[in-house]
């Protein structure tokens, strides 16, 4: 593969004019088979008012300094995400108040990335396992080398903090490592 | 039910970008292939043609919502039925199963599936944020939102899990990029060493550039049709077509976030995901062994919409030893850990095993040279055609492409298509189509069998 090679971005000349044959003949005409395509820019924006809707909660308690999980009230199911309802009783589950203490299940290093968090990169995403709760949490990781990524850092101890300044994003709490 | 038949296909050139042609004329590229290959001209597919089906997966990268009627329009077959199918990655897995639905039931003779994608109309980054806004908006894409991260999260577990390495899915990597080598399709055509993918630049831990598909514009259309519509296309064609089967299909699904995947015990595997393959003494006694060790089923490692789409089809097909009975696996390898994850799903292995199987060679194609020391000869080639890691991922056409390479397996015109019969599997009389979407949340698997 090539190796020296720089990224390749959007973006340059405005082109006023194209070339095109002065006479429109038949050969002409013909001609414009072979034509390079043109390519315009199309920019796009939106801004979303996007709803937590049941979720909200979650979000005011990171506000707040406190992670909630969300409980099936008949089998004390544990969704480690915050969840409506229970996806095997059907039941509204229950708010529950967790330390945010956990374990490693999953991590990676993200080198890359979506173009929003490119600027963040390299940044450790890690999929939290808690104590007696049935399913995981996705969030960020800080305090480990990212350059010294190893399947070591799965089991290992890690807390919760919260932002200071709340996002509203679940990225309000990130954790270090506890040891 | 009635018999479906997919009887041709045509896959457009997939390339980084294809500023040459809109997305329709690219359709067109692929379509005018298909009907080409049954002998008709474009009116006398029409006559024949009842219907179609569009796929598509982001609205995002069109900039063009409804986008599928277009194609269905320059085509030339309105007002004939059609719908688009999105699902993700697999989206044209989606669309193939949905044209075999119309034919099954009797609503279509003659059945027209093409999908499509331009990512080239967006910055390489940009377009992973539209990838990524396919996972939850509320709780996962704002973390850090990127395929990659997600699919690397996965791998560093199975590795925890299993002891699965980089350099097993380094192997991956050189054989679906050695394979398209001969595939004039495909996108990325190289020959490489384990140390090329090692030392690629890094992506997201452990996964480097050449662990991961490319972004691609490309279209694929195939055709399906009941024992009637054979014989419709066979007579205004003046020719035989070589009978492909559709004889089974499969679909399973599982939780948007992986963080909500079930972490289920030894007891509901065996009850509800167990493949009759593993159903043995022994495959019981190793699971139960995983289990003590502290495996829960599917975790974030495994994929239970791919076991449950693999177990569906199988069971429609007859197929009680996969490794055994399908001669090759056109199979969803957005990465080669995800390769590796499936081999486990689909029931080549044991999960568990995945990683072991990738570098034992069972998976490489017999008579291509890969440079590497593999232990043990072809049994069932995955991906001959490069899948979607060297031949590219619009990921609208990608499950159809899979589609069309299994046609020609099937027919034994691999050399006829592709211009060198390399990657031609000697006598394939049966092979299986995998299409994967999100974090395996929508998974499609068909069988496909030659009839004599």
């Amino acid at each position: 593969m090539a190796k020296h090679k720089m990224e390749e971005t959007f973006g340059g000349y405005v082109l006023h004019d194209v070339p095109f044959p002065t006479e429109l003949d038949e050969a002409a005409l013909e001609s414009l088979k072979e034509m390079s395509p043109i390519l315009i820019e199309q920019p796009y924006s939106i801004t979303y008012l996007h709803s937590y809707g049941q979720d909200s909660p979650f979000f005011a308690g990171l506000a707040s300094g406190h992670f909630l999980v969300s409980r099936d009230p008949e089998t004390g199911y544990t969704y480690g995400t915050a969840r409506g309802h229970d996806m095997y009783t059907g039941n509204e589950t229950e708010w529950v108040e967790l330390p945010a203490e956990g374990i490693v299940h999953a991590f990676t290093v993200c080198h890359f990335g979506s173009e929003e968090f490119l600027p963040e990169t390299p940044y450790v995403l890690v999929q939290v396992e808690f104590p007696g709760v049935d399913t995981l949490f996705l969030a960020r990781l800080i305090g480990v080398d990212p350059l010294d990524a190893s399947t070591d850092w799965i089991g290992m101890k890690v807390k919760g903090r919260f932002r200071r300044l709340s996002k509203f994003k679940p990225t309000d709490v990130y954790f270090y490592p506890a040891e | 039910m009635r018999p479906v038949y997919a009887v041709s296909g045509g896959v457009s050139k997939f390339a980084k970008a294809r500023p040459d042609k809109t997305y329709p004329a690219l359709v067109k590229e692929a379509y005018d292939y298909a009907i080409a290959d049954l002998g008709l001209t474009h009116r006398q597919f029409l006559e024949i043609v009842d219907g179609s089906v569009g796929s598509y997966f982001s609205d995002h990268f069109t900039r063009q919502l409804m986008a599928a009627i277009i194609p269905q329009d320059y085509l030339g077959l309105c007002p004939k039925p059609s719908h688009r199918v999105e699902g993700g990655g697999a989206t044209g897995g989606i669309c193939f199963q949905e044209a075999w639905k119309a034919v099954a039931s009797g609503y279509m003779d003659v059945c027209l599936a093409y999908g499509f994608e331009t990512m080239s109309h967006v910055a390489t980054w940009k377009g992973n944020e539209f990838i990524a806004l396919a996972s939850d908006v509320s709780f996962d894409y704002p973390v850090g939102g990127f395929y990659s991260g997600y699919y690397a999260m996965m791998v560093t577990r199975h590795m925890k899990e299993f002891g699965t390495t980089p350099e097993q899915m380094a192997h991956v990597s050189v054989k679906n990029h050695m394979n398209a080598y001969y595939n004039p399709y495909a996108q990325k055509r190289q020959k490489l060493s384990i140390a090329d993918v090692r030392e690629a630049p890094m992506v997201a831990w452990p996964l480097t550039r050449l662990d991961i598909c490319v972004m691609s514009d490309g279209a694929a259309a195939t055709v399906l049709c009941s024992e009637d519509g054979l014989a419709k296309l066979e007579k205004a064609g003046g020719r035989d077509i070589p009978r492909v089967r559709v004889t089974g299909i499969g679909r399973g699904t599982d939780a948007m976030r992986m963080a909500d995947r079930p972490h289920q015990s030894y007891d509901d595997f065996l009850k509800y995901n167990l493949l009759p393959s593993e159903d043995t003494d022994e495959t019981r006694a190793y699971y139960e062994d995983l289990w003590a060790e502290g495996f829960r089923y599917p975790g974030i490692h495994s994929f239970r919409a791919g076991r449950m789409a693999s177990k569906e089809a199988y069971t429609f097909a007859g197929v009680t030893d996969p490794v055994g009975e399908l001669d090759f696996i056109e199979l969803h390898d957005a990465y080669t850990s995800s390769e590796i994850q499936t081999y486990e799903d689909m029931g080549l292995c044991r999960y568990g095993e995945g990683g072991s199987f990738a570098a034992s060679g069972k998976a490489f194609m017999a008579g291509v040279a890969y440079g590497l020391d593999l232990a043990e000869r072809p049994v069932c080639p995955v991906n001959p055609s490069g899948g979607l890691i060297a031949c590219g991922h619009p990921v609208g056409a990608t499950g159809l492409m899979q589609a069309v390479f299994a046609i020609w397996q099937l027919q034994h015109t691999i050399g006829k298509h592709f211009g060198d019969a390399t990657l031609q599997v000697s006598n394939a009389k049966r092979g299986a189509i995998h299409s994967h979407a999100g974090t395996g949340t929508y998974v499609t698997v068909s069988i496909l069998e030659k009839e004599d």
